[in-house]
């Protein structure tokens, strides 16, 4: 009968349901405004959590450098921010011009949450204007707390801008399963289209992704300045940016996984043959490419650290162990990058008996690649802990006793995570799945217990030294650079993952796309337009960071003011 | 183990370890992987993979600390501008071109075998589908014969009787899909021994490739270029469920199961 439904509804989307868009196609036209919208949101709702929390250290830690930072930054906001809102008026004329009954279908359901859309967009751009042009003046006392909680604010309705956007994509994904082909959408209750089963997965996976990529434009903004500086000292300040933006983006990207995987499961619960397509169909060599970038942000993202202990004095202490932490990444990284099915011509299908290699093939299953990820995220810590003890010498006098304490920590951590991975080859997939719980949360505690003895020993350290800021080769610059264009690569990668699932679907088995763009797009086109996407935003990023020093001079302070070694 | 002087120049030099390191690394994958007991060939793309991923280790390696990357320039420096190393100058700029042109013709010449082919492994299954005119939910849905332990015996012959009837000319005497006609095929029938086909799935997923064979796949993912019938059109329900517990019995992997209730979506296809 539905089949009959859909047949109906086909048949009437002729002429007027599409139109299309010169040159590239209407497909095209909205992938592009939708990724570079998406890039720059991700860009406006990232930052200003960084500013936040930025302008709070200023504020408690008493260090004004803090302060002049996060400045700096909400400067970069307001061109941004503009871009953002040109971008998401560009997709909204694409979606209402090029797919009219679709957008009509979508503001039936959706219209009301899109008057408070664009209302708090409003309120949000008033605030981002007094957070501001209200830095000098609310600068003191009293005054720098409304000032902060300003900030606050900002990302308060960030979040809900960007909540209420979610729930319109995550019902085109999974819209609730008593809504049909046959259901008139003026009917559908707000709260029912909104609250579907992956717009909380999504919320929360999104709001730690723009921690990451706010955390890495700013790694990027800060090597830009750093390789365009011309005193030692604005050197030093923005070599130290780089540190802060780095940091900040590798701790948030390390509980991303989590997110993404209670996401995917929402998904296999909606609806297998969706999860299947997604992970084991046509769309998981998305996850091998995935698998290869994650691996570099997790190679740069060490050498970015292991570079940098070259400016710490007593962190020699430390260098010789770096290249066996480099073995563990690069085994890591051959372990979760290895395909399950291979690609290969027939002579080589042959000789392996099928698409799985008789011995590679084990490295190409869910309890390799746990394995490898769980080990490559206890050796990334490992490195982070090095860099942080590097000029301290601890001086309480359990010292030793916690020292050791921490490394058997990490043994065991990673005995469990190597237990479960190798066990996992002879159990029944049912329980594999839950293997992986134990792989993590395993991580985690020793990630949480190893920090908190580390905080207690540092107490009263002895220094070895100041970290000399700004002594850093612009080889190192140069892997901030690739931290932030792996992440927006990946941001539009995941995010075509996510949308492709739908295949032939505006909305998954409700309303049928029947243009002529239907059909899913080949991997290969998918590539080229992600990273046309990329190249766009990160052109136009490029000139957003130029107007950034243009507009006012740097905010590096001198010499005397610079006196935080603080990491 | 001391090595003598002449050696150890080389062996602490960090150009010539990224060398070895590389060297090692090509010769382990190429030729050591594929002499271990059980396994084969590494095909082209995994080398290529895996060697980009050295590659970017060793690069790592020699560039993580200033001293040590400096050192590592030294022979290439010397290699480019010193007088006395023209002739090695040359050599290299001759390996390079030919290197580079040996690369391009492997690429370009014409070859008679296919070209290497994307092939994703599970195609998503259908939430139901119709089995000679009775719908079937394959969420959920359990081998049915599994549930009568009294005939278990006499569904496994019947499933092994079938197997031997249909199957065996492809999947092979050992379930291993090295049937007569195998070779003849591309893809391969599928390897039922290999930990990556039945031992990944559930029932109701085995029960739907066989019902539905190669013309009852997915419409994304195309070409398949599956050659499997449809054996809904010469098996009976029954049968397919009997040789499906005969594959299961005789390779010795237990079917994928479904988690519990509220739970099932998270239980099929991939681990």
């Amino acid at each position: 009968m539905s089949d009959v439904l859909l047949l109906v509804q086909a048949a009437a989307d002729t002429t007027h349901a599409y139109r299309d868009f010169p040159l590239i196609g209407a497909r095209a036209a909205v992938w592009i405004a939708a990724e570079v919208h998406l890039m720059f949101a991700a860009f406006v709702l990232g930052v200003p959590m960084f500013a936040v929390v930025t302008e709070a250290i200023g504020i408690f830690g008493g260090d004004e450098r803090y302060d002049r930072l996060s400045k700096e930054f909400t400067r970069l906001l307001l061109v941004a921010y503009s871009a953002t809102a040109i971008w998401g008026a560009i997709l909204v004329f694409f979606l209402a011009t090029l797919y009219p009954r679709f957008w009509a279908y979508l503001t039936a359901v959706f219209g009301t949450s899109m008057w408070v859309y664009a209302s708090l967009f409003f309120v949000e751009s008033f605030t981002l204007y007094l957070y501001y042009y209200g830095w000098d003046r609310w600068k003191k006392g009293r005054a720098k707390l409304w000032h902060w909680t300003l900030g606050i604010l900002l990302n308060v309705w960030g979040t809900i801008v960007m909540f209420i956007a979610n729930s319109w994509l995550t019902y085109m994904m999974t819209p609730p399963r008593d809504i049909t082909p046959t259901t008139d959408p003026t009917t559908i209750k707000l709260w029912h289209a909104i609250a579907n089963a992956t717009w909380m997965p999504i919320n929360v996976h999104r709001l730690i992704a723009n921690v990451v990529f706010g955390g890495a434009i700013v790694g990027a903004y800060a090597s830009y300045r750093f390789l365009a500086s011309r005193t030692a000292e604005e050197r030093a300040h923005y070599d130290w940016m780089g540190y802060v933006g780095n940091f900040i983006a590798i701790s948030a990207l390390i509980v991303l996984p989590f997110a993404g995987y209670w996401l995917g499961r929402e998904i296999y619960q909606y609806d297998q043959s969706m999860g299947i397509t997604m992970m084991g169909g046509f769309m998981s060599w998305l996850w091998v490419i995935q698998a290869f970038l994650i691996a570099v942000l997790f190679l740069t993202g060490n050498y970015y650290l292991w570079v940098g202990m070259e400016r710490i004095p007593g962190a020699e202490r430390f260098r010789p162990y770096t290249k066996w932490l480099l073995v563990v990444l690069v085994l890591g990284a051959i372990v979760w990058g290895t395909p399950h099915t291979m690609i290969a011509d027939s002579k080589e299908l042959a000789a392996m008996g099928g698409s799985h290699h008789p011995f590679l093939g084990a490295l190409g299953v869910m309890s390799a690649k746990n394995t490898a990820v769980n080990l490559m995220i206890l050796t990334t810590f490992l490195s982070f802990l090095m860099y942080r003890r590097a000029n301290r010498r601890p001086v309480v006098p359990w010292a030793d006793t916690g020292t050791r304490i921490q490394g058997a920590m990490f043994l065991v951590a990673a005995g469990i995570v190597l237990f479960y991975g190798i066990r996992g080859y002879f159990v029944e997939a049912i329980v594999r799945i839950g293997y992986s719980v134990y792989q993590v949360l395993a991580v985690l505690s020793c990630i949480l217990f190893v920090t908190v003895i580390d905080i207690l020993m540092a107490r009263g350290a002895q220094s070895l030294g100041a970290i000399q800021w700004g002594k850093m080769p612009p080889r190192s610059q140069y892997a901030l650079f690739i931290l932030a264009v792996t992440f927006t690569w990946l941001m539009g990668l995941m995010g075509f993952a996510r949308s492709g699932i739908r295949q032939y679907w505006h909305v998954w088995q409700v309303v049928e796309d029947t243009s002529k763009y239907a059909a899913t797009p080949a991997l290969g086109y998918a590539a080229r337009m992600i990273s046309l996407c990329v190249l766009i935003f990160l052109s136009l990023v490029a000139f957003v960071f130029w107007l950034g020093g243009l507009a006012e001079k740097s905010t590096f302070v001198s010499q005397g003011e610079a006196r935080h070694v603080g990491h | 183990m001391r090595l003598p002087p002449g050696i150890r120049r080389y062996a602490d030099h960090p150009f010539w370890q990224a060398v070895t390191i590389l060297v090692l690394a090509y010769v382990l994958i190429v030729f050591v992987i594929p002499l271990l007991p059980g396994s084969a060939l590494v095909p082209k793309s995994v080398v290529l993979q895996y060697m980009a991923t050295v590659l970017v280790g060793v690069l790592i390696y020699v560039s993580d600390n200033e001293g040590r990357w400096r050192r590592f320039q030294e022979p290439i420096r010397a290699m480019l501008i010193e007088r006395r190393l023209k002739l090695v100058r040359a050599g290299v700029l001759v390996a390079v071109t030919l290197l580079v042109g040996c690369l391009t013709l492997g690429q370009v010449r014409t070859t008679v075998s296919a070209p290497p082919n994307l092939r994703s492994i599970h195609p998503a299954p259908p939430a139901d589908i119709t089995f000679r005119g009775k719908t079937m939910t394959l969420t959920g849905l359990e081998n049915p014969l599994r549930r009568e332990p009294d005939s278990l015996a006499a569904d496994l012959a019947l499933g092994k009787r079938v197997y031997y009837q249909n199957c065996l000319p492809c999947h092979g005497d050992h379930l291993d899909g090295q049937g007569h006609y195998a070779s003849g095929f591309n893809p391969l029938p599928a390897n039922f021994q290999d930990n990556g086909t039945i031992a990944q799935l559930t029932e109701s997923f085995v029960f739907w490739r066989i019902a539905k064979g190669g013309p009852g796949l997915p419409r994304e993912g195309t070409p398949w270029n599956s050659a499997m019938p449809v054996w809904e059109d010469f098996l009976s329900e029954r049968e397919i469920w009997s040789v499906i517990l005969f594959l299961y019995d005789q390779t010795g992997w237990k079917p994928r199961t479904w988690e519990k209730s509220g739970e099932q979506g998270a239980g099929s296809g991939h681990d």
